[in-house]
């Protein structure tokens, strides 16, 4: 009896964005406090983000210079998520 | 995780997969047309059960039956009824499996009623070939990329599709057990295989388009496009020398 395809391992890092969300990606510019960081995304914007639960559940931690993956609010885009870090 | 199997699980397994080997032949014998799914169904129960072993499909997630009959558009995971009679010109996929002991081993073949076209013939042969080369990777020191890229570029070559929404699977103390088997992948990626692995390879293959969809009954896999779909599957152990198949009909 044949399985459903679940998730492939090669795909755990495909995480899906929050509804209405813009998916950009960026550089992280300075820290800021409570978690939040100014990042320059790849369009020149400058937009103010935090990080994801999930991510801080995880200690991840984030420094200026690294690039990481910005999910936008689609109706304050000066404002965004933190979903992911660029090895 | 992909658990490996000592020679006393696999002579177990073995041990499971005669007895689905015997409901293989039972049903081919059974296939005629005007015989409904849920006939062959019945007659595969009782020989399992007499064999003391138990039909591996029946309750697994709900599923209601001891075969999967899956009819021309039907790909995999078609629930056996009294009104689906065979009739001539058809083609059928019948999946089954056992346990013993605790121990599945889990096969399908696909089987024409009567006559048919060349076209749907030459889709079950290529099919049948696609998993024989598969099987020729599942050998130590390969990876499953070499297993599921063996089945799509035969199936590719003849231009058919291979179905990406179902895949096969390890097997062993459960049914499904890691990693996925998929019939598409790249040669050289995924896990390294070793000697003590147990695989259920099973392509399916459509004559069209690969996309699926579930009927509202859950399980039964159809074609989007109604195009006819083919299943062969076998359950093989990776030992030292090389693919042993368990489900192969002894000559």
């Amino acid at each position: 009896m044949a399985r459903r395809r679940g998730r492939m391992p090669d795909e755990r890092h495909e995480k899906k964005p929050k509804d209405d969300a813009i998916e950009v990606e960026g550089t992280v510019v300075e820290p800021l406090p409570n978690a939040m960081f100014r990042v320059e995304l790849d369009n020149g914007h400058r937009v103010l983000a935090h990080v994801s639960g999930k991510m801080r559940m995880n200690f991840i931690r984030i420094l200026p210079g690294d690039r990481v993956k910005v999910e936008l609010s689609a109706y304050d885009l000066t404002r965004g998520r933190i979903t992911y870090r660029f090895k | 995780m992909i658990v490996l199997k000592s020679p006393r699980e696999i002579a177990l397994m073995r041990d499971a997969a005669r007895v689905v080997v015997a409901a293989q032949r039972l049903c081919r014998e059974l296939s005629r047309p005007g015989v409904s799914t849920l006939e062959i169904d019945q007659e595969v129960e009782g020989l399992i059960r007499k064999a003391g072993a138990r039909p591996a499909f029946k309750g697994y997630r709900g599923f209601p039956a001891t075969i999967c009959a899956s009819i021309n558009e039907e790909v995999v995971h078609g629930i056996p009824a009294a009104h689906r009679r065979l009739k001539e010109g058809d083609i059928v996929g019948l999946d089954l499996g056992a346990v013993v002991e605790g121990y599945y081993a889990d096969a399908a073949f696909t089987l024409a009623i009567g006559e048919i076209p060349p076209e749907v013939q030459r889709l079950l042969d290529v099919t049948r070939e696609s998993l024989e080369l598969a099987i020729q990777q599942a050998r130590p020191g390969n990876r499953l990329g070499d297993v599921s890229a063996a089945v799509q570029r035969r199936v590719e070559a003849a231009g058919f599709g291979v179905v990406r929404a179902f895949v096969g699977h390890g097997i062993g103390r459960e049914l499904h057990e890691d990693p996925q088997v998929p019939n598409f992948g790249e040669p050289g990626k995924g896990p390294l295989l070793r000697a003590g692995m147990v695989l259920a390879i099973e392509p399916m293959v459509t004559m069209g388009h690969w996309e699926v969809r579930v009927l509202a009954d859950r399980w039964t896999a159809v074609t989007e496009d109604n195009s006819l779909a083919a299943h062969f599957e076998h359950t093989v152990a990776i030992t030292a020398d090389g693919p042993d198949v368990l489900t192969r009909e002894a000559a």
